[in-house]
């Protein structure tokens, strides 16, 4: 069923004014039932299987049970994502465990310039992009 | 009417979309709004961090030239992508992006993207053209020089964008609808720019149940691109050019890193390389039959051929190329220390962009070193930034384009003020996150000298505002007037859902213009006969339902995957040949013919609800 939401774990992201899983899911899939204060994912068969809401739960409420009409159960994958990495747990449906960690950006959350530290001074009239040809790394920008 | 306050907001640029084109024509729109003293606005359907194709992340930057270190020249690139389509492609497009793709590529690692090196410093290639990353947050990371360019005040996400506003012929904004509270927004700009995706889902895809929404490209692709251009009027070209990926069978995690990067073979069942065995049919394509590296379409058709003639399954051979790697290396230590890195390597290539082949591989414990694992051809999809080129016509660079192929500005559509980049713009393949996000920086500056060349703003009819909000609406009026005839919200005389006629677009499409089922084959009865049946499926879109925002979405979503598929459908009928055996094959013209080597474009005319086809001829940039 692609996520799904643990009750125990799921405390509907009660201080924020939606949840975080409703916040990023792109297929705007995760919803929160007020009665109940708990996410869900209403149409798990519209589900890409992102992560996108399994990795931003803050409490770790969210996991994913493969697709049930081709993939055989028993298997997980799970992320524990920090500010500069990511850390993947891959259990087999045969009990077999793999970890894996890779980094996922060499700056600091939020620090993202623009212009990249590039300075060049192209002309809104021309092709050349801003940033360029500096960051092309040439002289100039290739032209017929 | 539902009650809906209508938001309007005025501003200089527009840009609708949140993905890696998106993104490119935000930072880039902002530079040069700066320095002019104008706005830029985006709109996102979704939340930005994580919108778009790159939602997931990606294993690899499938597009980088490498012109300061002389790698390839930019012919390289342009000669690449027309052999791979077969001829048909926009030289000057792919020359447009690939001039300036390096240089987004550059920004990409200021940001933070990193990307593989190797003792030298130099960046680790998957193929010619392909770079490693760690590419977990390469959306995270692109967005957040967006939004830090334009700032968080001028984007609007959870916003979706269902019509143009055209007047006299220029684009002059788009309305769409919150998808979270009662608000209906009217978005007018100077210049608008378009980056709303591809189109998932128009076809049946291989899954039944659940497993439905593992496309290979996202399902939040919902044809939004082609709908906003071909209402607005603009002339559309390669709309028969979908693409069909051959993938690891049914989770399609990606093959890339297996085929150029560890040097796998695939073969069927018997063990036969269909690449070497059928090598006498790529004759029959010449001359790009013949080209190296053969022809995506053309690949996929060995395969495919195999397939028909039932010797699948088809096979990666990974335990072969895992231990001939590993031999390689010389001494059993060595060798051993190469295994675990080609194991983390080839799982971050699942983990970083197709989660779901993990969790598939680690379900069936496939242990890749000692079996071989199942690829399949997916569903057609329309994806102008991959190995499909289905867009609008856009205008080509000024110092580069030919006379015939260039009006003014740069990625401008034939409607005034209207711009399109990624998988909005056609016939410029190949272009993939890196290169729809330089063909976005392209669009968003050329956006930026229309807006301040046209200052004014034509004048909306508000009355006209008020019907296109009302049709909009509709399915909520519908649902709400008609849900008492019913005890079930779904089923009702009254109405349909839109998840049954999306169920109906993808029977349709599925059957007749040559889905899996079809096996990739179709003809022109087969097409009359489609189009036939969407004519009732296009009247019976006004009696769709929506239960909520979420629903109303939806709804929208699929009328815009409706008129991709018709345009679909119309443009394999009017050309009266088989060019990309692999992506479709016209059962009653299966030959290439010379004379078609040229574009086939289409345009729906507003004014009288018509559709016009037309031939274009190719002008080729190189000799």
């Amino acid at each position: 069923m692609p996520s799904y939401v643990i009750p125990e774990k799921c405390d509907g992201c009660k201080a924020l004014d939606k949840t975080a899983c409703q916040h990023i899911c792109p297929n705007d899939l995760m919803v929160l039932n007020k009665d109940i204060m708990k996410a869900y994912n209403r149409e798990p068969e519209m589900c890409w299987e992102c992560y996108n809401c399994v990795k931003i739960c803050p409490t770790q409420a969210i996991e994913v049970r493969g697709y049930a009409d081709f993939v055989p159960m028993g298997a997980t994958v799970t992320p524990m994502r920090s500010s500069d990495s990511i850390l993947w747990t891959v259990k087999f449906r045969n009990g077999m465990l793999k970890r894996f960690k890779f980094p996922i950006r060499t700056t600091s959350e939020g620090t993202a310039e623009p212009a990249g530290g590039f300075e060049t001074e192209p002309d809104l009239n021309s092709e050349v992009l801003f940033t360029e040809p500096d960051s092309i790394g040439m002289d100039e920008m290739w032209t017929k | 009417m539902a009650d809906f306050e209508t938001q309007e907001i005025t501003t200089d640029v527009l840009i609708l979309g949140g993905g890696m084109a998106a993104c490119g024509a935000a930072v880039e729109a902002a530079y040069w709004a700066k320095k002019n003293g104008l706005q830029v606005t985006l709109v996102d359907k979704a939340a930005m961090d994580r919108s778009g194709a790159v939602a997931m992340g990606l294993s690899a930057i499938n597009q980088y030239v490498g012109l300061k270190d002389g790698q390839n020249t930019v012919k390289d690139y342009v000669d690449y992508v027309k052999n791979d389509l077969m001829g048909i492609a926009r030289d000057d497009l792919v020359a447009s992006i690939a001039r300036h793709v390096d240089s987004t590529v550059h920004l990409f690692e200021k940001w933070g993207l990193p990307i593989w090196k190797d003792e030298e410093g130099a960046y680790v290639h998957e193929g010619r053209w392909q770079l490693m990353i760690n590419g977990e947050s390469y959306k995270v990371i692109v967005a957040e020089a967006a939004k830090n360019a334009i700032g968080t005040d001028n984007i609007y996400e959870r916003v979706f964008i269902t019509e143009p506003l055209v007047v006299d012929g220029r684009c002059v904004g788009a309305v769409g609808f919150s998808v979270r509270e009662n608000k209906f927004f009217v978005f007018k700009a100077k210049a608008v720019m378009t980056a709303l995706g591809g189109a998932v889902h128009v076809f049946k895809p291989r899954s039944a149940g659940e497993g439905l929404g593992r496309a290979w490209y996202p399902p939040w692709n919902s044809g939004s691109s082609t709908y906003f251009t071909l209402k607005a009027g603009a002339e559309m070209t390669c709309q028969e050019v979908r693409f069909i990926p051959v993938r690891f069978k049914d989770a399609y995690g990606p093959v890339g890193a297996w085929f150029l990067l560890f040097k796998s073979r695939a073969t069927n069942a018997q063990g036969e390389a269909y690449m070497e065995t059928r090598r006498d049919e790529l004759e029959k394509w010449k001359p790009y039959g013949l080209v190296k590296p053969i022809p995506a379409n053309l690949r996929n058709w060995l395969m495919m051929l195999d397939v028909m003639e039932g010797k699948g399954p088809i096979y990666m051979r990974t335990e072969e190329a895992i231990q001939k790697i590993a031999k390689s290396e010389g001494d059993e230590k060595a060798a051993k220390k190469k295994l675990k890195e080609l194991e983390a390597e080839a799982w971050e290539d699942f983990l970083d962009m197709t989660i779901s082949q993990a969790i598939l591989w680690a379900a069936t414990n496939t242990a890749p070193e000692e079996k071989p694992s199942e690829i399949a051809a997916a569903e057609p999809y329309f994806i102008g930034s991959h190995s499909g080129a289905s867009g609008a016509w856009v205008s080509g660079p000024a110092d580069i384009a030919p006379e015939e192929y260039q009006w003014g500005y740069t990625n401008m559509s034939t409607i005034k003020g209207l711009f399109c980049a990624g998988d909005a713009s056609g016939a410029s393949s190949h272009k993939f996150s890196s290169g729809s996000h330089a063909e976005g920086r392209i669009a968003g500056k050329s956006a930026v000298r229309f807006a301040v060349e046209n200052s004014d703003i034509p004048e909306v009819d508000a009355a006209k505002i008020e019907e296109m909000k009302k049709e909009i609406l509709a399915p909520l009026d519908k649902f709400a007037e008609n849900k008492k005839d019913s005890s079930d919200p779904d089923i009702n005389p009254a109405y349909m859902k839109p998840k049954m006629f999306m169920f109906r677009l993808q029977k349709i499409m599925d059957e007749y213009a040559g889905g899996v089922t079809a096996q990739f084959s179709t003809s022109k009865a087969q097409l009359e006969k489609g189009l036939e049946l969407l004519t009732f499926l296009k009247e019976d879109s006004e009696h769709l339902a929506a239960e909520d925002h979420h629903e109303l979405m939806r709804c929208w979503e699929n009328v815009h995957r409706m008129w991709q598929a018709e345009a679909h459908v119309r443009t394999i009928l009017a050309r009266e040949e088989t060019r990309w055996p692999g992506y479709y094959y016209r059962s009653d013209t299966p030959e290439m013919k010379e004379d078609w080597e040229a574009f086939v474009n289409c345009v729906w005319h507003p004014d009288n609800a018509e559709w016009e086809m037309k031939k274009v001829p190719i002008k080729r940039l190189f000799e």
